[in-house]
């Protein structure tokens, strides 16, 4: 078990009290100096993976991300958070990658990397997917622990207590597994001087997506066709009684 | 209702009785609407009823209109039509002061500046930010997440950084990071006739400076009185690498304030030591669903590097048995902490459970630690000798805490009985050399209390300084003087 390494994947997302804005065209949204941040469910599955570390259940951390080069600061951040290294898989500017993209893209570093266990956010907060983890899972044909609120390690196998709609489910799941993290599965640490000061020392690789593999080069099967903000809130009337009401009710068609 | 009514109009000093109000000029909305925009005036009574009170007891006062700037150039333009018209003005920040600050007792137009929201000048080599009205100190701390920087001034609320500058806030961590005043490097602040001052010079943030009076002090606790706080400029500082929390239980409030006057003399870079007595802690566990002893406790945080706090703690925890304390037990992780800190924040609320249906209201004074065991102890004995419920918890480590005194405000005896009290309190701490507010302000009802403290002679100097700058009495009136 003192072996045990653990990839982490982490997403850059646009930060959640930015107010986001339908870009221009309604092909997407604005990102252009728009705060970017870790994806809080990300930051909730490192922070486990640096914790079972810390207790001496796993050996290394590896902090894994598929994007544009700004991805780069979100890996810098997760190794000021804890993680031994980080790796970027490179994609060019374009359609951002999906979650199959994504998953194809971990699965190719589980193959080089070779983990015993893979831990991701149940969903970025930007596409709120909810997808990544189980399309790794069966791309790499390993079992899968998603919404978990609690992870412990045995040996060989990984005990999860899952939140499900009924409550809460317990599995044991063989390793190598992939699990995706809950709300209330941590509470993240922050960054610390210190930390962010060690980070800029540790070893971030940038490998280009080609280099992994045909599957992750595959055109998108997903085009955004539209994007727009709901309509605006249309000023309230008052009326002075009830027939009245019940009278613009009626010419509105509500009733 | 309450405390109000029992204290009268005649026990606010000031110029002006507090009940007397102008009614507004001929198309003043108007003219406030050609400034900001129809959809960010108001005159609706239940969004002035919002803006008229805070998080105190004190009667709501609604201003007459309630006015949304989107930009300090706004503010401006609105400060001087209601300097022009002699319309006062009251600033308004998340409305969660708890001196009735924001109550319009002469009515006047509220300023509602959480439109203007921005994070601005943020420099991680600086340790500096600058923040508008609109941001609160937890969005801020938010926003900072990942730079390895935090704010530390933590008063219960989610507060308005620049309302807690304008009252001088103060929070648990206050013994160890400072209140506001030493936290606040700039302000840029809006005139009662429209000018715009920067108090530290435009665009700077010099961690010390000897250039003039210092003019951010002054605005500083100024309480909406001197000017509008458009724009702080924040000192930040390094987050702790590791921290570590505990509570303590003690066989009297004597054993465990005399641990913490000994935790700061054996020099113990004590980050938060925060008091609850008796009551105050059978309420806050049971409010909080936590098993704490309803005994006089202490709960105390350290940070430090990881080397140096197991240091404190061996140093703390020598001190605390030494004084008769015990059930120490050290949390460490982030989940653990949170809970200890949140069952400290909700005192308030464990306070008013205590006896439901009925109104709250917290005394705030500080005297010098090596008076505190003595004033606490008698000021107990005060409570029950009055027959009052008034939960004690407090800030001891910097010698302030607050009676959260839970009363029914129907009842005139009762309501008497809490006036009397507050006063002898506030009198007992200025005879021991302290002060009738350590960080919730002066606000509507400690006037006559500041004139105690200060004297005639400082009370009159206020008096100048207030006259030269707000000439016709038109920022805030009532408060404070």
């Amino acid at each position: 078990m003192a072996a045990l390494r653990v990839l982490v994947g982490v997403k850059r997302v646009i930060d959640y009290a930015v107010k986001v804005r339908v870009a221009a065209g309604g092909g997407g949204v604005q990102t252009q100096g728009v705060k970017h941040s870790l994806n809080p469910f990300c930051e909730i599955a490192l922070e486990e993976a640096v914790r079972l570390r810390e207790r001496g259940a796993a050996a290394e951390v590896i902090a894994a991300s598929v994007g544009t080069r700004l991805c780069q600061d979100t890996l810098r951040t997760a190794l000021a958070l804890g993680a031994d290294r980080g790796v970027l898989v490179e994609v060019g500017e374009g359609a951002a990658p999906g979650p199959r993209e994504a998953a194809a893209a971990l699965a190719a570093l589980v193959g080089r990397l070779q983990p015993g266990l893979v831990l991701l956010g149940k969903q970025a907060i930007d596409d709120d997917c909810n997808q990544t983890g189980q399309l790794l899972a069966a791309m790499l044909d390993w079992p899968q622990g998603t919404f978990a609120s609690r992870v412990e390690l045995e040996e060989g196998a990984v005990r999860v207590e899952r939140e499900v709609d009924g409550g809460l489910e317990t599995l044991r799941l063989r390793l190598p597994a992939v699990l995706t993290a809950d709300l209330r599965l941590n509470e993240p640490r922050y960054a610390t001087l210190p930390n962010i000061m060690k980070a800029k020392k540790k070893p971030l690789e940038v490998v280009g997506a080609s280099e992994l593999g045909a599957a992750i080069l595959s055109p998108p099967r997903l085009r955004v066709l539209k994007m727009a903000e709901p309509p605006g809130r249309q000023g309230g009337e008052r009326v002075q009684d009830v027939p009245t009401l019940l009278q613009r009710l009626r010419s509105k068609g509500r009733v | 209702m309450a405390l109000r009514r029992v204290l009268g109009p005649g026990v606010a000093l000031g110029r002006r009785s507090c009940c007397s109000k102008r009614p507004l000029p001929p198309d003043f909305v108007e003219a406030l609407r050609a400034v900001v925009g129809g959809p960010n005036v108001s005159t609706a009574m239940a969004v002035r009823e919002q803006h008229g009170h805070d998080e105190s007891m004190h009667t709501c006062a609604p201003p007459d209109a309630v006015v949304w700037p989107q930009a300090v150039g706004q503010v401006q333009e609105l400060a001087a039509l209601c300097y022009r018209c002699r319309v006062p003005m009251v600033p308004f920040g998340t409305g969660t002061g708890l001196e009735g600050g924001v109550n319009a007792v002469q009515g006047g137009v509220c300023f509602d500046l959480s439109r203007m929201d921005a994070i601005a000048e943020l420099s991680l080599e600086d340790f500096s930010v600058a923040v508008e009205p609109g941001v609160t100190r937890k969005a801020l701390n938010s926003h900072l997440r990942g730079t390895g920087l935090w704010f530390p001034v933590d008063p219960g609320a989610d507060a308005s950084l620049c309302g807690m500058a304008a009252t001088g806030a103060s929070g648990t961590n206050a013994v160890r990071y400072g209140t506001m005043r030493p936290n606040v490097l700039n302000l840029r602040v809006v005139l009662p006739d429209g000018r715009l001052l920067h108090t530290a010079g435009p665009g700077r943030q010099a961690r010390k400076r000897a250039a003039g009076y210092d003019l951010t002090s002054l605005f500083v606790g100024s309480e909406g009185t001197l000017g509008f706080l458009t724009q702080a400029t924040l000192r930040l500082h390094p987050l702790p690498e590791a921290a570590a929390v505990t509570t303590a239980t003690f066989p009297s409030v004597r054993a465990a304030v005399a641990c913490t006057v000994q935790v700061l003399q054996a020099a113990v870079p004590v980050a938060r030591i925060e008091f609850l007595d008796e009551v105050m802690a059978g309420a806050c566990g049971r409010f909080s669903g936590l098993e704490l002893p309803a005994a006089a406790t202490l709960l105390l945080e350290l940070h430090g590097s990881r080397h140096g706090l197991a240091e404190q703690q061996q140093q703390t925890e020598e001190i605390v048995r030494l004084n008769g304390g015990s059930g120490l037990a050290w949390a460490e992780e982030p989940e653990e902490r949170g809970r200890l800190w949140a069952m400290r924040h909700s005192a308030w609320y464990a306070a008013l459970a205590l006896r439901p249906g009925c109104q709250g209201y917290s005394t705030d004074v500080c005297v010098p630690i090596s008076r505190l065991p003595d004033v606490v102890v008698e000021t107990k004995r005060d409570l029950q000798d009055s027959g009052l419920t008034g939960p004690m918890v407090g800030h001891v480590g910097d010698g302030n805490f607050h009676c959260l005194l839970v009363f029914d405000a129907q009842d005139p005896a009762e309501a008497g009985r809490v006036h009397a009290f507050t006063q002898r309190l506030g009198r007992r701490a200025l005879a021991a050399g302290g002060t009738c507010t350590g960080e919730h302000g002066v606000g509507l009802g400690k006037r006559a209390l500041l004139l105690e403290e200060l004297g005639q002679e400082g009370l009159d100097t206020l008096r100048r300084i207030k006259a030269a700058l707000d000439p016709h009495n038109l920022m805030n009136p009532g408060k404070v003087l």
